[in-house]
This record gives C-alpha cells, sequence and structure tokens, in this order.
C-alpha cells in the first residue's frame, strides 16, 4: 500500500522528534543562528498583512488610514524579511553550511532566494504609483532584450497582480517549507570548529 | 514630514560613482547596516539560561 510505504518513510527520514524538537545543540546560542526565524516571522507577517490586501482591495488600502496602514506593513515587512535573509544567507555562507550532506538545505534556500528576489519584484510592480510605471519601463527593455518579454510581460499589471498573490507565494512558500524540513532532518549546521560529538544526531532530546 | 527629512527625500538619489561601480547612498546605508548587523550577531553573546539549565539537571539527578 503506498500510503503505508509514504507514512514509513516519513517516520524513517523525519521522525516527530526531529520534526518537532524541544532542545537544540548548544552552539544554537548564537545571535547568527537567529536570522532564519526572524526571515520565517518577517514572511509570516508579508503573507498575513497580503491576505488583508487581497481581501480588502486597492479601493480600500490606497484610501482609509488603515489601508495604508496594512499596505506599508506589507511593503516594510519585506524589507526586513530581506535583511534578515541576506545576514542569514552570509552566515550560512561563512560557515559552509551545505557540509554534512546539507546540499539540498542549501540549494533550497538559494531558489527560495531566487523566488522571493522574483515575487518582490512584481510587487514593486503592482503599485499602481509612478514608482511601479518607471520600474516597468525600464525593466521591460532588459526582458525584451534576453526574449522573454512576450511571455513575462512587466508592463501587464494584471498578468503582475496574478504572478505577485497567487503562484510566485505558493512557490515561494513550498520551497520554503521543503528548506524547513530539510533544517530538521539534517539538524541545525554545526559552527566549523565545533565539536563533531555535538550534533543533532547526537544531541539529546529532552 | 519637514526639516531635513523631508529635503532628504523630495530630491532624486544621489549616487557615489568609482569608474564602472556605481551606488546610492540609500542603498550603501542600507549594506553598512546589514554588514553592521552581521558583525554584531557573530560578536555578541547570546544570553543564555545556565543557572536554570543547572536546576533542571539537578532536579534530573535526584529523580
Amino acid at each position: 500500500m503506498w500510503t503505508a510505504r509514504l507514512r514509513e518513510g516519513w517516520q524513517r527520514n523525519l521522525p516527530i522528534e526531529k520534526l518537532i524538537p524541544d532542545a537544540q545543540p548548544a552552539f544554537v546560542a548564537s545571535w547568527i543562528y537567529v536570522f532564519g526565524v526572524l526571515t520565517l516571522a518577517a514572511f509570516s507577517v508579508i503573507i498575513a498583512s497580503g491576505l488583508i490586501l487581497a481581501f480588502a482591495g486597492p479601493a480600500w488600502y490606497h484610501t482609509s488610514s488603515f489601508g495604508l496602514f496594512v499596505n506599508s506593513l506589507h511593503f516594510w515587512s519585506v524589507q526586513l524579511f530581506f535583511v534578515f535573509m541576506v545576514i542569514h544567507l552570509w552566515g550560512k555562507f561563512w560557515m559552509a553550511a551545505w557540509r554534512g550532506r546539507r546540499m539540498l538545505t542549501w540549494v533550497t534556500g538559494s531558489v527560495a532566494f531566487v523566488a522571493s528576489i522574483a515575487t518582490a519584484f512584481t510587487g514593486y510592480l503592482v503599485q499602481t504609483n509612478f514608482d511601479s510605471q518607471w520600474i516597468a519601463f525600464e525593466a521591460k527593455d532588459g526582458f525584451n532584450s534576453v526574449g522573454v518579454g512576450a511571455i513575462f510581460t512587466v508592463t501587464n499589471l494584471g498578468q503582475m497582480l496574478l504572478l505577485h498573490v497567487a503562484f510566485l507565494p505558493l512557490i515561494l512558500g513550498v520551497i520554503t517549507l521543503v528548506h524547513v524540513l530539510m533544517v530538521r532532518k539534517r539538524g541545525v549546521v554545526p559552527p566549523i570548529d565545533a565539536d563533531e560529538s555535538n550534533t543533532y544526531e547526537n544531541f539529546e532530546v529532552n | 514630514m519637514s526639516g531635513w527629512f523631508s529635503r532628504f527625500m523630495n530630491h532624486p538619489a544621489t549616487y557615489l560613482k568609482w569608474g564602472w561601480v556605481q551606488i546610492s547612498i540609500t542603498n550603501l546605508i542600507v549594506i553598512l547596516l546589514m554588514f553592521a548587523i552581521f558583525l554584531a550577531a557573530v560578536l555578541i553573546p547570546f544570553p543564555t539560561h545556565q543557572e536554570g539549565h543547572d536546576k533542571r539537571e539537578n532536579k534530573g539527578a535526584e529523580n
């Protein structure tokens, strides 16, 4: 039965003790290990504020005070998301976080970074102001020059809005989920000079 | 908005140029700020609850 194989495979690869741990290795007690979860926190605020904007619509978020506040919250949480993600990236790069069979964790993080740029870019294009108009008309020459302007039309507000609110957040959410599951499966990467015995696999969960 | 902030926001970005490299002062400030946060995160010690941890261990030993 395929469901049994799936369940057994999941339990073998990612048992519940690893999926929802209540303790972490000692080396995780460092501020540099905080930036991954800060990125996730900012991403949660982006999704929550984005859902409010999507349900209430531009007639609300462009005119009412609270609408403008939620619109700004969406924008500024994106700025924090990128700051946290870049610092997370620097931290993981300098500790060579792909060590210990963590290549897929690193690759999904890199893909999530690129997907975030695409999502933020389409977000800038759907502001419906002079800023978005300027960005679209600067970008269209770039996309036309590489031959994708006909299928990815930055001046097409409808296409950019649907990509921004439906397709790209879904892709980013799925990649982020796989990234987090890989962190849980392989464990948080130890610093380069850390005691090798003090790794996730050997750490006793209380 | 008023004062220097208003004047700062109401004109096109100022760019620094070294040959083919150019960057707006705003972007440079953001990048330097990220460097500063990165260094702080690496250098500033993380607060730990060593006392609470010891208590837990002692409690475990008693049991």
